[in-house]
Order: structure tokens, then C-alpha cells, then sequence
């Protein structure tokens, strides 16, 4: 059992190659989770900003259609279908724009509960001294709105890195790929078991960040 | 020559969907007057004031602010409410920032006051309230009294022309009130114009030039304080006077 899963020797061989994965996905990482958060920022403040029906129900469709959209199917009709366009993109650009369109969505719903949950006073006192809309949003509502939904904004996050390993379909060396790369060559699973508890040791700290600030948020509501 | 009002709002009118709010109010207020509105809730006294800033659209009627015409589409908005503080019932002070951040953040972003100067302006307007130990204070360390004092700071740091209240000390537990009154009445001596619409009348006795009583979207009358007080020429005046007085 344990020459198969944990096999020390393999492990050690297989060692470089998942480093080389695991810098691909915590680049991926913070390429994805920052551009995840302004696509989202742009469609929360437009939709909150105007509510005339000419953007509001576009940006509900666009919002709709790419949560409702399984991001592997998008990545996968993204790198398989582009080069027929005549489009040639490498497998880090596919999985940053479907990661760009599927995150921001489900960014962009956290952020604009969050926009929705600051009163509408609080808007009124910034514009009644004179602050313009986007001086108010920037520095009166967002701090204050990111602030109410800080753990759906982490917990997303944590589902963003988790998701980053699906690169892997599209030849995109990050953590996953190189395990699997790396069990083809020895025939031996604990490539995988390594980048299974590598993905643990990552994203335990976030997990255990994200309890506390759950259970800090139940006894403010308290 | 009369010297120019520095509110002068004609024929407001406000609707809401199919709600007729405001009826064709009139406002004049002259330099260092204090008017006072009373009236029944859904009078519409907070939609005028509202109107006085645009944080409302008036459906039609000219108002205009030392001599500036806030409806027209060419006023830059932003500066002229800078000339028109206002004081809400609920404080609405930015619970992230601390009492001196609150006051200096318009002084900093629309006024153009570097930092330094900005926390000067900022402190010394704390401490026109009696809060000038309170500055590093965030609105939830504060009293509810103390939070519409640093409300009242933040807006008279922008050195306005006329300060708006609505009902500024109704949600606030009785013995809170006086502290903010007597910064009210501080402003009233220094000769800030203002408008405030409250339910104190002790305050409307001894502070106000002039009382206004509306009614669904009117104004029914006008008067000195005594007049409106003592002896109102409408029933309606008469009706709602001794009601409050009966509390």
C-alpha cells in the first residue's frame, strides 16, 4: 500500500516536476483572482450604478449565462474553438479569459450584495458634501460593502485556486498537469497523493481564515 | 436693496409615482435666519429639504443657493452642495473611518485641502462641537449624541452657506438631545442661515426667526414663533399644535 501511494523514492523523483506545477498554479492564481475581481467590481458598480433597463438586463444575461455556463465546458469550447476562429492563444491566456468571465460573475453577485447592503444614507451623506457618484462608491459604499461580504469573497477565492486546476486539460503546466505527468511516467498514484496534500498545505490557511471570519461574522449578527 | 437670500426656493413641486408630495412650496431664507418647519409626517417637510440639495429632484420649481441655480443642468452639483450642509436623523456617518477621517474626507476630495490642511480644518470643526478629544474615535465608540455632533462638524468644515437639518435629534435618546441643540444654537448665534425640520418646539421658541406649518405637500402658514405658537390663524395650525402640546 504504502509503495503505491507513498512511495518515498518516486516521490523524491517527482518532487522538481510538481514544483515547476505549483509555480504555474500560484501564478495562475494571482493572474486569475485579481482579474476575477475587476471584472467583477466593473459589472457590481455598473449594476448598481445604473438602473436603466438598457444595462440592467444585458448585464443580468451576461451574469446569468456565465455562472450558469460549467467553466470546464467554456475553457475547453475556449481553447478548442478559438484557433478555428483564426485566434491563436496559449493555454494560460484560455484559462485566464474563462476564468475572467466565470469568476467576475460570481464576483461581480458577491460585491453587488455587499454594494446593496450599505444604506442608502450613507450614499446621501457623501453626495449631500459633495462627493461625485464614483468618489462616494470608492470611498464611502466599496470599503464598506467589501467589508459585509468578506468571507463569500474569500470563499470564492478559495474555489478560484481550486478551480485553477483545470489549466490541465488545456496542456497548461500547473499543479495538477505536472502530478499527472509525472504518474504516467513512473506508474505509481503518489504524484498525485504529493499534489494533493501540496493543494491541502495551500489552502488550509485560507480555510482556516475564512472559519474565523464566518464565526466573527455570526457574533456581530448576534 | 434687500440683500440676496441665500435660499430661494419657488413653486416646488414633488411627485413619487402617482404621489403628489410637494404642492408648490416656496422657501426664502435670508442671511442668518433660522427657519423652522414643523407638520405632521408625510407633510412632505423632509422631500422640501431634500429638494434644497437635489438629493432629490424637484418635478419642477427653481431653487436656487447664494445666488447658484442647483437645478440647472450647467451647475457643477458637486461644488454647489458644498455651500448646503446637511445633518440626518440617522447620523450617517462613515462607520469605517474614525470622527476626524468623517469630516475631512469631502475637505480632501472636493475641496482640494492637502492632508495637513484638510486635518486642521477637520479638527478645529471637532472641536466646534466639543469633540476635539474625540478625533481618533470611530462612530461606533461614540454616543449617539456625539455622532451627530461629528455629523454637524463634517458638514460645517465645508464652511456652508446654510446648513440643513432633518430632524437631526429624533433618533436620539432624551438626554443626548441637549448636547446636540446647544451646538445647534452655538451655529444659530455665530449667523449660520438654517432650515430645520424637528419635532423639538422648545428649540423653534427660542431659536427660530420664523416657523412654517405644512400640511400635505403646503405650506399652511407661517409666522413667528409666537404667532404659530400661541395664536395660529388655521385650524389645521391649531390642531397640530395642541396635539404636540398635549405630549
Amino acid at each position: 500500500m504504502l509503495d503505491t501511494f507513498a512511495n518515498a523514492e518516486i516521490a523524491r523523483q517527482a518532487w522538481p516536476i510538481l514544483l515547476a506545477g505549483l509555480g504555474n498554479t500560484l501564478l495562475l492564481s494571482v493572474v486569475v483572482v485579481p482579474l476575477g475581481l475587476l471584472g467583477g467590481l466593473i459589472l457590481s458598480v455598473t449594476a448598481t450604478s445604473f438602473h436603466h433597463p438598457l444595462v440592467r438586463y444585458p448585464l443580468m444575461a451576461w451574469v446569468d449565462f456565465f455562472r450558469a455556463f460549467p467553466p470546464l465546458v467554456l475553457l475547453i469550447l475556449l481553447f478548442a474553438g478559438l484557433p478555428f476562429a483564426g485566434i491563436q492563444i496559449t493555454g494560460f491566456a484560455c484559462v485566464c479569459i474563462a476564468f475572467f468571465l466565470n469568476t467576475g460573475a460570481y464576483y461581480g453577485e458577491i460585491l453587488r450584495a455587499g454594494i446593496e447592503s450599505v444604506p442608502s444614507g450613507q450614499t446621501e451623506a457623501a453626495r449631500s458634501t459633495g462627493l461625485g457618484r464614483l468618489q462616494t462608491m470608492l470611498f464611502v459604499v466599496l470599503p464598506q460593502a467589501v467589508r459585509n461580504v468578506l468571507p463569500d469573497l474569500l470563499s470564492n477565492t478559495l474555489e478560484v485556486v481550486k478551480l485553477t486546476s483545470l489549466g490541465s486539460v488545456v496542456a497548461m503546466p500547473e499543479l495538477l498537469f505536472q502530478a499527472r505527468q509525472a504518474q504516467s511516467l513512473t506508474y505509481n498514484p503518489t504524484p498525485i497523493v504529493l499534489a494533493a496534500a501540496v493543494y491541502f498545505v495551500l489552502l488550509w490557511p485560507l480555510v482556516r481564515l475564512l472559519s474565523r471570519l464566518e464565526n466573527r461574522a455570526l457574533a456581530a449578527r448576534k | 436693496m434687500a440683500a440676496r437670500p441665500v435660499v430661494e426656493a419657488r413653486g416646488i413641486h414633488k411627485h413619487f409615482g402617482a404621489h403628489h408630495v410637494l404642492k408648490g412650496v416656496d422657501l426664502v431664507l435670508a442671511e442668518r435666519e433660522l427657519a423652522f418647519v414643523i407638520g405632521p409626517s408625510g407633510s412632505g417637510k423632509s422631500t422640501l429639504l431634500r429638494c434644497l440639495n437635489r438629493l432629490e429632484e424637484p418635478s419642477s420649481g427653481s431653487v436656487m443657493v447664494d445666488g447658484v441655480d442647483m437645478l440647472d443642468a450647467r451647475t457643477d452639483l458637486n461644488h454647489a452642495r458644498q455651500r448646503v450642509g446637511m445633518v440626518f436623523q440617522s447620523f450617517n456617518l462613515y462607520p469605517h473611518m474614525t470622527a476626524l477621517g468623517n469630516v475631512t474626507l469631502a475637505l480632501r476630495k472636493v475641496a482640494g485641502k492637502s492632508s495637513a490642511e484638510a486635518d486642521a480644518l477637520g479638527q478645529s470643526a471637532l472641536a466646534r462641537v466639543g469633540l476635539a478629544d474625540r478625533a481618533g474615535h470611530t462612530p461606533g465608540q461614540l454616543s449617539g449624541g456625539q455622532q451627530q455632533r461629528v455629523a454637524i462638524a463634517r458638514a460645517i468644515a465645508l464652511e456652508p452657506r446654510v446648513m440643513l437639518f432633518d430632524e437631526p435629534t429624533s433618533a436620539l435618546d432624551p438626554e443626548l438631545v441637549g448636547s446636540v441643540l446647544a451646538v445647534m444654537r452655538d451655529l444659530r448665534q455665530s449667523g449660520m442661515a438654517m432650515v430645520v425640520v424637528s419635532h423639538e418646539m422648545g428649540f423653534a421658541r427660542n431659536a427660530a426667526d420664523r416657523v412654517l406649518f405644512m400640511d400635505q405637500g403646503l405650506i399652511v402658514e407661517e409666522g413667528t414663533p409666537a404667532q404659530i405658537f400661541e395664536s395660529p390663524a388655521q385650524e389645521r395650525t391649531r390642531a397640530f399644535i395642541g396635539q404636540i402640546q398635549k405630549h
